[in-house]
């Protein structure tokens, strides 16, 4: 009996769509197919896994027309939910967002999340995601026990630490090329409420940001420190370190969380909103509004999901995009890269929005895993063509001098060249993928780019 | 609320039997595909649903199965009280144009097994009293229209026969409901090119659930659906002819 509805279009049939990261450059043209079952396509067509859209540069953007991309966020299933232990196993598109409202009223949160909650749980894994808590817990694969994946000859694969390990660890922050997540086993974290204790202090410099983030580390679970990207000379690095943990049953006492509101920025701001001294008087503003050390306790949302109370955000930088730039610079290297880093983009006078710094804990096996022991920046520059790319080559020498990388999930523009000698398992992630996927059947703007496969 | 849901395993059907677990309320799957209803029933159990959700194997295009397939879903509800139909055909039009079979099969389940099982449910229902049934017709039955007229004549007729179980069973403590929504991304629309007004499962789940709620017997959604459609009745055939869509 034929199907009760239509079987998933072919590349051919679906019309083609322009799609781009969360930066909005660049913008790659290729057909998608949405469905509640995802399933890799017969043939040899390139395809390229996508969850909400919320990486920033050429990931989850199609390296060519030919492109099949596969949009999993409505594979949203959960398949089991192990309230003894926590351990929650869900289908590929599943968002954070929404665990977090499912789970979040009987006491469970995700272990780690990064600063949106509007991410998928094979996103997540693609990239390795990490949070405010990554100086202590680690990534988000740290928390994964089972990956099932669609490999590239349409073999189902189990995969976890324990089983299959190689490919679980070329998968977690592989990407998405090393086959087609589908389910995903996690851990969530007991939590008693809904709050976050936070506490913030005033840094007046860079040294002083970094001791700060330094001395919480030990007791509180969420580290982060916002800085003025702006400030000049001694004043660089200059901002507001916060730090959190969740709130107990206790200090919350009945408190109510208000549900999540939120705005949207309904048409694309005109490019000239975001300069530097627009940009400035924000940082002053915030910076002001912060300044005296406070402690109180706000809702999640507020701690870990500040922009998401403004939907597409992303509209702010105007119809060119931005970049997002994150780096991370080893603790071996001192703070002396951090500062050159800082005053690099203070010198460029490309306005960045928000910096935020804040520090990592040891990296793992993960092949591809951005996180390493030390210090990691991100800003956001505006795309005004040549002259911001070059910027971000700059910085990445810097960053290379240092031993250190940039994050996948933010990169749009990184040289293939740079990139290889900041990843010093590539090779090895290189020989797990020939293994799984010879032809490179999975593929992006970001793997033609950097990885030299065929667009 | 114990309510049978004829097309949960995807799309709006998946939204709104979302939304009832979250309320707690009970409910049993009707479908075709075993291993996708038990797939569905334990995400909406893990939801809140009432535990367990109960499946039965139902093809809207084969009413010969319609009595075991509610006798099932009684006795996994103990007597369900609500009957929600949001399954459905949508072939290519220029498909079904010239394949008379897939044409018959689009015109078995969009409109014969969806007006039996309404009616045996309703029937069913006003015997033990009342309970309300809700199913899911569309925009595209309020007007022949060149490019959906063969999926658009079942749903038209689909919407007049529910207006008439409305005003045949209300008095008997039945409450029907047709719910007319506009293009919406489901798997359904998939590699459609999108018309204004194009809207996301969840939404229209919500809409619909509120009606239930409010016992309204007829509603666009999105909302602007109905002004949409008035405007579109309104126009001369020899408008029509001309339009291309």
């Amino acid at each position: 009996m034929e199907p009760l509805s239509e079987p998933a279009p072919s590349a051919a049939e679906a019309p083609l769509e322009r799609l781009s990261g969360w930066g909005r450059h660049p913008i790659g043209l290729g057909r998608v197919s949405r469905s509640e079952r995802i399933v890799l396509p017969p043939g040899s067509a390139p395809v390229l896994p996508r969850g909400l859209g919320r990486s920033y540069g050429d990931a989850a953007v199609p390296g060519s027309r030919e492109t099949l991309v596969i949009d999993v966020t409505r594979a949203d299933r959960i398949i089991e939910f192990d309230a003894g232990t926590g351990l929650l196993t869900c289908e590929a598109g599943v968002s954070l967002a929404e665990i977090i409202r499912v789970f979040l009223p009987r006491g469970w949160f995700p272990a780690v999340t990064p600063g949106t909650k509007f991410v998928t749980v094979a996103g997540c894994v693609a990239c390795d995601v990490h949070g405010k808590n990554h100086h202590r817990d680690g990534t988000f694969g740290r928390f994964v026990e089972r990956l099932t994946l669609q490999a590239a000859d349409g073999r189902q694969v189990v995969c976890g630490p324990s089983i299959e390990r190689e490919l679980f660890l070329a998968t977690v922050g592989g990407m998405g090329l090393t086959g087609l997540i589908t389910e995903v086993a996690l851990r969530l974290r007991p939590v008693e409420s809904a709050w976050i204790a936070l506490e913030t202090r005033n840094a007046r410099g860079l040294d002083e940001m970094l001791e700060l983030l330094r001395a919480s580390a030990a007791d509180w679970p969420y580290t982060v420190g916002w800085i003025d990207s702006l400030a000049p000379g001694s004043a660089l690095g200059r901002g507001v370190m916060m730090r959190g943990r969740h709130a107990s049953r206790e200090e919350v006492a009945g408190r109510r969380v208000p549900p999540p509101r939120a705005i949207r920025v309904p048409v694309d701001a005109p490019a000239w909103l975001l300069n530097r001294y627009s940009v400035q008087l924000f940082n002053r503003i915030y910076h002001w509004r912060h300044g005296a050390p406070a402690r109180r306790l706000v809702s999640y949302e507020e701690f870990f999901y500040p922009l998401d109370a403004v939907l597409d955000w992303n509209r702010l930088y105007g119809r060119r995009g931005f970049l997002q730039y994150q780096c991370v610079l080893p603790r071996a290297a001192g703070v002396r890269p951090v500062r050159a880093v800082l005053e690099r983009i203070a010198a460029s006078g490309a306005a960045s929005f928000l910096a935020v710094i804040k520090d990592c804990g040891p990296g793992w096996e993960a092949y591809l895993s951005f996180p390493q022991e030390g210090t990691t920046l991100a800003l956001d520059f505006p795309y005004r063509g040549p002259a911001t790319e070059a910027l971000v080559h700059e910085l990445n020498a810097l960053v290379i001098e240092a031993g250190g990388r940039v994050y996948l999930a933010k990169d749009a523009v990184t040289r293939p060249e740079h990139w290889a000698s900041m990843m010093p398992r590539l090779g090895e992630w290189r020989a797990v993928r020939a293994r799984w996927d010879p032809a490179r059947r999975f593929r992006s703007a970001q793997s033609v780019r950097l990885l030299g496969d065929p667009a | 609320m114990k309510a049978v849901c004829v097309g949960a395993t995807r799309g709006i059907g998946r939204a709104l039997a979302r939304l009832l677990a979250g309320r707690g309320d009970a409910l049993c799957l009707l479908g075709r595909d075993p291993a996708e209803l038990e797939a569905s029933a334990r995400d909406l159990q893990a939801r809140g649903a009432r535990a367990p959700v109960g499946t039965a194997l139902l093809d809207l295009g084969m009413p010969a199965g319609f009595v075991d397939a509610l006798d099932a879903a009684d006795r996994a509800l103990d007597g369900f009280d609500t009957l929600v139909v949001t399954g459905g055909l949508l072939g290519r039009q220029a498909d079904l144009a010239t394949d008379p079979l897939a044409l018959e099969r689009l015109l078995d389940v969009n409109f014969t097994g969806t007006v039996v099982l309404c009616q045996m449910t309703a029937e069913r229902l006003a015997a033990r009293g009342g309970g309300t049934i809700c199913a899911f017709s569309s925009v595209a039955g309020d007007r022949g229209r060149r490019g959906i007229y063969l999926y658009g004549a079942a749903k038209a007729g689909l919407s007049t026969f529910l207006e008439g179980l409305d005003y045949a069973y209300r008095g008997r403590g039945v409450r029907v409901l047709c719910v007319k929504p506009g293009f919406v991304r489901t798997g359904m629309t998939v590699g459609l090119r999108e018309p204004p007004f194009a809207a996301d499962p969840e939404p229209v789940a919500r809409a619909a659930l509120e009606a239930i709620e409010a016992g309204r017997s007829v509603i666009y959604t999105p909302g602007i659906w109905r002004w949409v459609m008035a405007a579109i009745r309104a126009l001369p055939r020899r408008v029509m002819r001309r339009l291309d869509f």
